[in-house]
């Protein structure tokens, strides 16, 4: 069997008393489309969120890439790393948010660019060479000079792709990232994702969109209450899921 | 293709016909009166007891001329001293820190709860609680030497600005969606770095007016500095008077200043806030 990309064990979270994962454990293999659906509520956000460090586990642990997340283990107990350091963990990870939450101040290329120049402090001919190509995979070419406000929703957010793929990530994380766009503009967005899935990337997909899962998901998660309730090939969870309460949010969903 | 149902009737056409003016005759009226009160009241300065010939004979003096340079001088490098440390402060005050947050609430208490004029009278007197000052073994001076009207007026406005100023730009970076920061930190960047090159710059945008107000405040509150000898424009107007006793003419001279003052900064705010306003949907189209 080989190595998972990202191993997830007995992560548990709570904030104040709503307990939003208990006890969750998952691998992610490399080149993995997984999709986690499930209500809101169900943790699925958290989890994602808790790969990407932007919340921090209560227990349990979470490795990248062989390496645990977040926290160093010296003399049986568990010291957490500096900001610095989660920093540079972090680099692995790409993440898509569910409202884009592009730099407002800064054109489509900017955008691309400031992490490669000011956090890799990479040669600044270079990215930008890197940032027309990614643009132009996103089919965005010519919005390279448009600021975020002058871009339409689905515009905006294969922007945040090319974002986040600028940092050459090994993981890309996505938070309902249709959500939040009109229906017509779903489309581009998914069609960006379904190359990006194409080219061998590792993807975690929180969405609502069940047609996409069925058609690049290699595994669907369901969770509900924090907690894994299904897993395994897409056709076999959407098409004849065996749990009571999988059946049941799908039927309320379709 | 089915023809369209047929229309009531009963509605007439208006197409074609315009929206008449109105005559707003009480704009009229209350304009009127408001020019009356006004020319009454410069009747009444031009035939009271002042001297015209002395308001524009000083306006251009020397004495003035440098005490308004003096009065620009302090409120520029003051409100910079003000505009630096509000930053660091709301930086501290929005830390995870709770030693930085305490120290940061505490300076904003101190300087926020005590009279501007106040504490310009305690620097400039910090030679009587300190007659020397300086670091042991390496330097030291007599403390009456260093603090001079200038130093002692530049800490004092300044000081007491970065109070206020902290709170202005909290208020700005608290206006920054969280999702900004979390992007941020998404592609790798330190809280210190996204507050630079991500949050800060947002935050100018919404912190510009406040901004704007606070140094046209600044450039009044330096008059106060003439109680502690600092030749600004209020202070070398004053010392005009004292040796001629044209009280009035000289206040008007030094009011006339702050007014044309104040009159020039406010297009260059607009400037500013327009150079910040990049990437916003007003200036989009």
């Amino acid at each position: 069997m080989t190595k998972p990309l990202v191993a997830i064990r007995s992560v548990s979270k709570s904030f104040g008393e709503f307990q939003a994962l208990k006890n969750v454990s998952l691998d992610i293999r490399p080149g993995e489309v997984m999709c986690l659906i499930g209500a809101s509520g169900s943790g699925k956000t958290t989890l994602l969120r808790c790969i990407n460090q932007l919340a921090a586990i209560d227990s349990g642990g979470i490795w990248l890439d062989g390496e645990l997340l977040g926290v160093r283990e010296q003399g049986g107990r568990l010291h957490r790393l500096s900001e610095r350091e989660i920093g540079r963990q972090r680099l692995k990870t790409g993440m898509v948010f569910q409202r884009f939450n592009l730099f407002p101040h800064k054109t489509a290329l900017e955008n691309i660019t400031e992490g490669p120049l000011q956090v890799q402090g990479r040669k600044p001919d270079e990215v930008r060479a890197e940032a027309v190509e990614l643009l132009r995979r996103v089919g965005l070419s010519a919005k390279a000079d448009s600021y975020p406000a002058q871009l339409s929703g689905g515009q905006q957010q294969r922007v945040a792709i090319a974002r986040a793929l600028a940092m050459k990530p090994m993981l890309m994380l996505f938070d309902e990232p249709t959500s939040a766009l009109d229906p017509e503009l779903v489309g581009e967005v998914l069609a960006v994702m379904k190359e990006l899935a194409r080219s061998g990337m590792t993807m975690v997909v929180v969405t609502h969109e069940l047609g996409f899962a069925r058609e690049v998901a290699d595994r669907v998660v369901y969770m509900d209450q924090g907690a894994i309730v299904e897993q395994g090939r897409a056709s076999d969870v959407l098409g004849t899921p065996r749990e009571e309460r999988t059946k049941a949010f799908l039927s309320a969903v379709i | 293709m089915k023809p369209a149902p047929a229309l009531a009737e009963g509605f007439p056409d208006l197409s074609g016909m315009r929206i008449a003016r109105e005559p707003h005759w009480f704009r009229w009226l209350s304009a009127a009166l408001i020019v009356l009160v006004l020319a009454e009241i410069a009747r009444a300065f031009a035939a009271g007891q002042i001297e015209w010939s002395y308001v524009s004979r000083f306006l251009t003096a020397k004495v003035i001329l440098e005490g308004i340079v003096n009065t620009m001088v302090m409120a520029v490098l003051a409100m910079a001293l003000g505009i630096f440390l509000g930053v660091v402060v709301a930086i501290m005050r929005l830390s995870p820190n709770p030693v930085l947050k305490t120290v940061a609430a505490g300076y904003t208490w101190l300087f926020r709860g005590t009279p501007l004029i106040l504490q310009l009278l305690l620097w400039f007197n910090l030679a009587l609680v300190f007659p020397t000052i300086g670091i042991p073994g390496l330097w030291s001076a007599r403390a009456v030497d260093v603090m001079t009207p200038f130093l002692a007026a530049l800490l004092g406005l300044g000081i007491n600005q970065g109070a206020y100023t902290s709170e202005v730009m909290r208020a700005g970076m608290l206006s920054v969606d969280v999702g900004q920061y979390e992007a941020a930190q998404a592609i790798g960047m330190g809280r210190l770095r996204a507050l630079r090159r991500i949050v800060l710059p947002q935050a100018m945008r919404v912190v510009i007016p406040p901004l704007g107000n606070e140094f046209i405040g600044m450039v009044k509150a330096t008059s106060l500095a003439s109680v502690i000898q600092y030749p600004e424009l209020l202070h070398n107007a004053e010392n005009i008077y004292y040796a001629n006793s044209r009280v009035i003419e000289l206040l008007i001279v030094a009011g006339l200043w702050y007014l044309l003052v104040v009159s020039i900064l406010t297009p260059l705010q607009m400037l500013l806030e327009r150079r910040f306003a990049r990437g916003t949907l007003r200036l989009a189209r």
